[in-house]
């Protein structure tokens, strides 16, 4: 551990112990912080654009109109809040099955990211999406109507899990 | 001032109650602008930005905003108070700021009231406020109350002292005690100033006056009478609504009224500093607020540079430091007049 320097009134200076040179230096700090960069952000005009590596809400990758998932449920046994609920059915496409209904709670839901690491399919990935704000509890259960965005507006995202996982 | 309002409103009396009433709409708008101006420099201090929104630029018009709010409040009094005592404090404690503007010149032209014992009348009269502040913490019936305005009345009375004779040093010099007399002195360029006089008696005599007068009006680093986090707020926690207002209209009073005192005393109040430029009576009053406001920012300045100072070296800075100097300066100074 570093020894940390005891400064007793004894050993001030003569300078120091007048009090006012001390004040003034530590004005001089106060007044040079007025003029470097503020670091507040005027929030509703002035949005942050988070980088590809944030952790927002997960939404569904939709890709020819359709999600990706095919409802093997893999997210919803991971989740450790129980946030997830998926329900699975037959299609006619190539992947065979899709989730009739897939819901998110979103007030379970912790950002861990577990469900984006666990889909076997990339279909479900985390968004920069921050803002989430409900007026009931209902609102707050996210069905597929919200969940689903289009591939290309997830490309970052994708492109980070590609490089990185 | 007095003669020409006179003539023309004709009668004395009206004359008399606008050149009352005229310090107090210099005040308000003052109070409003020095609130906001204390929340700006405070947030850059910070690195942040402060009030941004109301009123368009830079938020100008968010303590508009808030003592509309206040007024709008309801006044709350709380049932174990003494009602009246509760009631009458914060008006006793305005009055008595408001009181010390009755003899400050403002300009050449216009003074509340030509006294021949300006300073001294400044002095006694602020005095007021101590009382007012006691009685707003023995109303209220709350233990912060009561101790912030126990540790007020103890800081207020104890740094009098020193106040009083650091401007004593002055009134040796200026041998009058009326503040126009005192500035009529001081007219001329400014090494006229008596904070350059009889040096360094006088300048150690205005630091002396300067660090009691911030403990005068509980401004950092002596705000214990309303340190937060010890005592909520002091004597004025169990105000709401227009009385809280009035608390904190007297508080911003208080500090022109010292910064006016300071610059009027020391800094040639109303002069300008370069002899004959920019000097008359109009200007008189833009040199005289140009120069209080420059201390009311040096308040501002030091509320965020200083932590808060304990109780016991409140008191050690009062009477080990500050009353034997403030002697050691009228001792100079005797001595330097005598010898001339």
């Amino acid at each position: 551990m570093a020894q940390t320097k005891i400064t007793r009134t004894s050993d001030l200076t003569f300078w120091q112990k007048l009090y006012i040179p001390e004040i003034i230096k530590g004005m001089k700090i106060t007044i040079r912080q007025m003029f470097l960069p503020k670091f507040t952000r005027q929030y509703p005009e002035e949005r942050w654009n988070p980088p590809a590596s944030f952790r927002g809400r997960p939404v569904l990758v939709e890709e020819n109109g359709k999600e990706r998932c095919v409802a093997c449920g893999l997210c919803s046994r991971v989740c450790p809040a129980l946030a997830i609920e998926v329900q699975a059915s037959e299609t006619e496409l190539n992947k065979e099955r899709y989730p009739v209904k897939f819901e998110i709670n979103m007030l379970r839901c912790i950002f861990c990211g577990l469900c984006e690491e666990a889909c076997p399919e990339e279909a479900i990935v985390m968004s920069k999406e921050y803002e989430l704000t409900f007026n009931n509890q209902e609102e707050a259960i996210f069905g597929k109507d919200k969940l689903l965005i289009s591939k290309e507006n997830l490309k970052e995202r994708l492109e980070f899990l590609r490089q990185y996982r | 001032m007095d003669k020409f309002l006179t003539d023309i409103l004709g009668s004395e009396i009206f004359a008399y109650i606008i050149i009352a009433i005229l310090p107090l709409v210099f005040i308000v708008p003052y109070a409003l602008f020095a609130v906001w101006l204390e929340r700006k420099l405070s947030a850059f201090m910070q690195d942040r930005l402060g009030p941004m929104y109301t009123g368009g630029w830079h938020g100008w018009a968010q303590t508009v905003a808030d003592i509309l709010k206040l007024i709008q409040k309801e006044d709350i009094v709380p049932s174990a108070a003494n009602k009246i005592l509760h009631l009458i404090a914060p008006f006793l404690v305005f009055i008595g700021s408001y009181a010390a503007f009755a003899a400050i010149p403002f300009s050449s032209e216009y003074i509340g009231s030509h006294l021949n014992l300006g300073i001294f009348f400044i002095i006694a009269v602020s005095s007021l406020v101590v009382v007012g502040l006691l009685m707003a913490g023995w109303a209220s019936n709350n233990k912060w109350s009561l101790l912030g305005a126990m540790r007020a009345a103890a800081q207020i009375v104890s740094y009098e002292i020193p106040t009083a004779l650091a401007l004593l040093a002055v009134i040796m010099i200026a041998g009058t005690l009326n503040l126009q007399e005192i500035n009529h002195m001081q007219s001329g360029w400014f090494w006229n100033w008596f904070i350059f006089a009889k040096f360094p008696f006088v300048f150690i005599a205005f630091l002396i006056y300067f660090v009691a007068s911030l403990a005068e009006v509980n401004r950092t680093p002596f705000d214990i009478p309303e340190a937060e986090s010890e005592l909520v707020a002091g004597y004025h926690t169990e105000y709401t609504g227009m009385k809280f207002a009035m608390f904190f209209l007297a508080e911003y009073a208080n500090m022109f009224a010292v910064s006016a005192i300071a610059a009027a005393v020391f800094l040639g109040g109303w002069n300008s500093p370069f002899g004959d430029f920019m000097s008359g009576p109009i200007w008189g009053v833009f040199w005289f607020v140009t120069k209080g406001m420059f201390f009311i920012v040096v308040q501002m300045w030091l509320r965020w540079t200083l932590p808060r100072t304990r109780v016991d070296q409140l008191m050690y800075i009062s009477w080990k430091v500050l009353t034997p100097w403030a002697f050691v300066c009228i001792f100079g100074i005797g001595l330097w007049i005598m010898l001339q």
